[in-house]
């Protein structure tokens, strides 16, 4: 969008393998703009802490409500694969930021490679993720085909919480740890897959040559959303798999 | 404020044919996809003026309905489903952004001296969203209705046969429209303030629109997780505000309302940026307390985080937290009370010139002192235990909202329409509709402050007869208030086909935003403007400019 004779401010490419930046047209200088997008990052990040946050203060309220219903919700949880899965994503943070660095020094297959090392921790992650969801299902802790059924006001039970081995027998609503489990880990995991989404549309643009030392703020935004998709899960997993 | 470029060279002809904003680009694409700000805003106030209209339209059908104590129109069904489509339109899809989108957008990069606001990509999808979630809002409609009231209150919400899903999904999408376009804001204020403009140098509406960011960006996020939990609630009974799953629906009010109080701000804070600069450059004076008014805004942003429990006092709060929260009410009067002074302040011995946009903003400040204060009064434990949902709270919250809000953003409109547009309005019609609104807004409330006082419960399709005098007169008085409001929108729309030229500098304003051509250019400026004076310093206004009508 040049206009009126305004000339854009470009980024040369560091190699010929590399494609040049052109900085927006209402910034002045690629500090402006590099500061610009990356306080607005920073921004919507807070909005997903708070958005999470509304999630944390109902687990903490119905904590305090029901402790012996979470505390024995919390011991239905596989805390091995629970902790393997922490384990990945914290190992995919790492990947991650070495992949941004790879970025900053122009190391384009460098960058590659742990952009998709990052991507297979998500891979990784979220199929741990579903056998540990089938393992719910299987012991009618959520029965995901009667998710979406009426609740029955006659029997007053709710169709996806069976529980045919009785482990929750005796705590008041034992469903509610489970819904909040559910709900907590299916938002989280709603933002590894579009964070992983993010980390193959970096990969696109940098096999396209289109970051480098000159310009890797793309990369450097989806590698802060990647470590706030980790950060939120080290929260996470001591809350609902290690609950005291 | 001057810059050491003569942005308007009015010694010479104007040059017929100028591009501007508008006639750079023409066609449906050129403004559909459009990222330059005047034009997202413009959008903006194409759709929020709509909305306002639908929302009004619901309103009186709600007074009308009124008129007898049995009521006439609808059953009562019918009835809550009319009053949650007035609510939720006029909250969610007119007032929360009618400001910062319309007026916001078109006018705060040029009060920077920035080319365009930090993230125009971002804005254009702000915009999308709030199209999307008003669509969403009306299909709700279409696929039966919502009865919820605007509030959404558990268990109600969750239990009654309508299209709540829906609209909780539109409140969503609502939410991070307003939320990107706080975001966005922040970022162009903090990033994109023209050389020389300190923070202190800042016009008071960049700064009304500042705080009304903060706002959006921290607290909306948490109205979006509420209502997608009534959203799954309804789809897979979490339990978390169901009693009978041992959910808690309190809980539900505590999460909305800490959202919905900073909301009330996010509301009216740009409503008094408004009148900070109008009030100003009306009374051709720099503003009394320019900075107490700066940081009051501050103020109240902070302290809105604090009070909404006073939202819940009848719904069963500990007694500590029910002091604690009207103590804290109280607080909000201090800077609000500290902005009426100093806008009256600011007029009192200042050149005040009883323009179009004068008008409503005196308007505002009458009527947005009556709706301050009986806030305090409702504010008080005891008085609103019996006050409580009635329509005293009723007449309170729009003497805030439509009085004050609205009132100011028809101010605004008046103020910026000859920059915007280029072109001026019929003055002695908009006197008319002004006075019109007046009488008809206070026709409509006042009555509605009295029989609330006595007891008249809002939301009710039916009342004992002994409340139908106020109700007639309460019904009369929108219909007075919807007669001005249609003159209004005739001579705005009129003024754009056969309107006479405005004045490069219509108003006499020194801030950025009269410093640039009329229209603006479409990157604003053209030559980068240096800010090297105060804000208001009136003894750099350039007379010609107010008399060189636009090209």
């Amino acid at each position: 969008m040049s206009h009126d004779g305004h000339h854009s401010v470009v980024i040369p490419a560091p190699g010929p393998e590399f494609v040049p930046h052109t900085v927006a047209h209402h910034f002045d200088t690629p500090v402006q703009e590099f500061q610009s997008m990356k306080l607005g990052f920073w921004l919507f990040l807070a909005t997903e802490i708070l958005l999470f946050g509304g999630l944390f203060a109902a687990y903490f309220y119905f904590h305090e409500s029901y402790p012996e219903t979470f505390r024995l919700g919390g011991h239905q949880l596989d805390w091995k694969l629970g902790a393997l899965n922490t384990s990945v994503l914290l190992l995919s943070s790492w990947t991650m930021a070495m992949g941004v660095r790879s970025s900053q020094t122009s190391q384009k297959q460098k960058t590659l490679f742990f952009c998709g090392l990052t991507v297979l921790g998500a891979v990784i992650f979220m199929v741990i993720k579903f056998f540990e969801y089938r393992a719910k299902n299987e012991h009618g802790l959520i029965v995901f085909s009667e998710l979406f059924h009426p609740y029955d006001l006659t029997t007053n039970s709710l169709p996806w919480f069976k529980d045919y081995d009785g482990v929750m027998a005796g705590v008041p609503h034992p469903h509610l740890f489970f819904a909040i489990y559910l709900t907590m880990t299916a938002i989280h995991g709603l933002h590894v897959v579009i964070g992983a989404g993010l980390i193959l549309w970096i990969m696109k643009g940098t096999a396209k040559g289109r970051f480098h030392a000159g310009y890797y703020l793309p990369v450097d935004l989806v590698g802060l959303y990647w470590h706030l998709v980790d950060l939120i899960w080290i929260f996470l997993f001591p809350l609902l798999y290690l609950v005291p | 404020m001057t810059t050491n470029v003569p942005v308007i060279d009015s010694h010479a002809a104007p040059v017929a044919g100028r591009k501007n904003f508008l006639n750079c680009s023409s066609g449906f694409l050129s403004w559909a996809g459009t990222l330059d700000h005047k034009r997202i805003g413009i959008m903006y106030l194409v759709g929020v003026s709509l909305a306002f209209l639908a929302g009004g339209l619901f309103a009186l059908l709600v007074r009308l309905h009124l008129w007898k104590p049995d009521g006439m129109l609808f059953d009562n069904v019918q009835y809550n489903q009319i009053f949650t489509l007035h609510g939720a339109f006029m909250v969610f899809i007119f007032v929360i952004p009618a400001i910062p989108g319309s007026l916001g957008n078109m006018v705060l990069p040029l009060m920077l001296g920035a080319k365009d606001v930090a993230l125009p990509r971002l804005n254009l999808l702000s915009f999308y969203l709030w199209l999307a979630g008003a669509l969403m809002a009306t299909l709700a409609i279409v696929l039966g209705g919502f009865d919820t009231g605007w509030t959404f209150y558990a268990p109600y919400s969750l239990y009654t046969d309508q299209a709540v899903v829906t609209i909780g999904l539109a409140v969503f999408v609502l939410g991070f429209s307003s939320i990107f376009t706080g975001l966005n804001f922040i970022v162009t204020v903090h990033k994109l303030r023209a050389p020389g403009l300190t923070w202190f140098r800042m016009p008071l509406f960049v700064w009304a629109i500042y705080a009304t960011a903060i706002l959006q960006v921290l607290a909306t996020p948490v109205l979006g997780i509420t209502v997608l939990l009534v959203a799954f609630e309804r789809l897979y009974h979490i339990g978390i505000f169901d009693p009978r799953l041992g959910g808690d629906p309190v809980l539900f009010e505590h999460f909305f309302w800490f959202y919905s109080h900073p909301a009330v701000y996010i509301m009216v804070l740009p409503a008094f940026g408004i009148v900070s600069e109008l009030v100003s450059v009306h009374s051709r004076k720099p503003l009394f307390g320019y900075k107490l008014i700066a940081f009051s805004s501050l103020a109240i942003a902070i302290i809105s985080f604090l009070v909404w429990g006073h939202h819940m006092f009848t719904s069963g709060q500990s007694t500590y937290a029910l002091f604690a929260f009207s103590f804290l009410t109280f607080f909000v009067a201090i800077p609000t009370a500290i902005k009426e002074f100093s806008w009256v302040a600011t007029i009192w011995k200042g050149s005040i010139a009883l323009n179009a946009p004068m008008l409503y903003t005196l308007a505002f400040l009458i009527i947005f002192a009556i709706g301050g204060l009986t806030g305090v009064i409702l504010g008080a434990l005891n008085v609103d235990i019996h006050l409580h949902d009635t329509y005293f709270v009723v007449a309170h919250f729009h003497y805030v909202m439509m009085g004050s809000i609205a009132l100011a953003f028809f101010a605004g409109l008046h103020h910026w329409w000859p920059k915007m547009f280029g072109v001026m309005y019929n003055e002695t019609l908009a006197k008319i509709a002004c006075g019109i609104i007046f009488v008809g807004f206070n026709t409509t409330f006042i009555p509605q402050f009295i029989m609330g006082s006595r007891g008249m419960p809002r939301r009710y399709a039916t009342y004992v007869p002994d409340y139908m005098g106020f109700h007639q007169a309460s019904t009369i008085g929108a219909m007075v208030l919807g007669a001005g409001v249609a003159l209004m929108v005739f001579y705005l729309v009129a003024s754009l086909f056969q309107g006479k030229k405005a004045m490069q500098n219509q108003w006499g304003g020194v801030t950025l935003d009269w410093l640039t051509p009329t229209p603006p250019p479409l990157e604003n400026f053209d030559e980068a403007p240096v800010v090297t004076t105060e804000v208001y310093d009136y003894s750099t206004l350039d007379y010609k400019a107010m008399q060189t009508p636009v090209a």
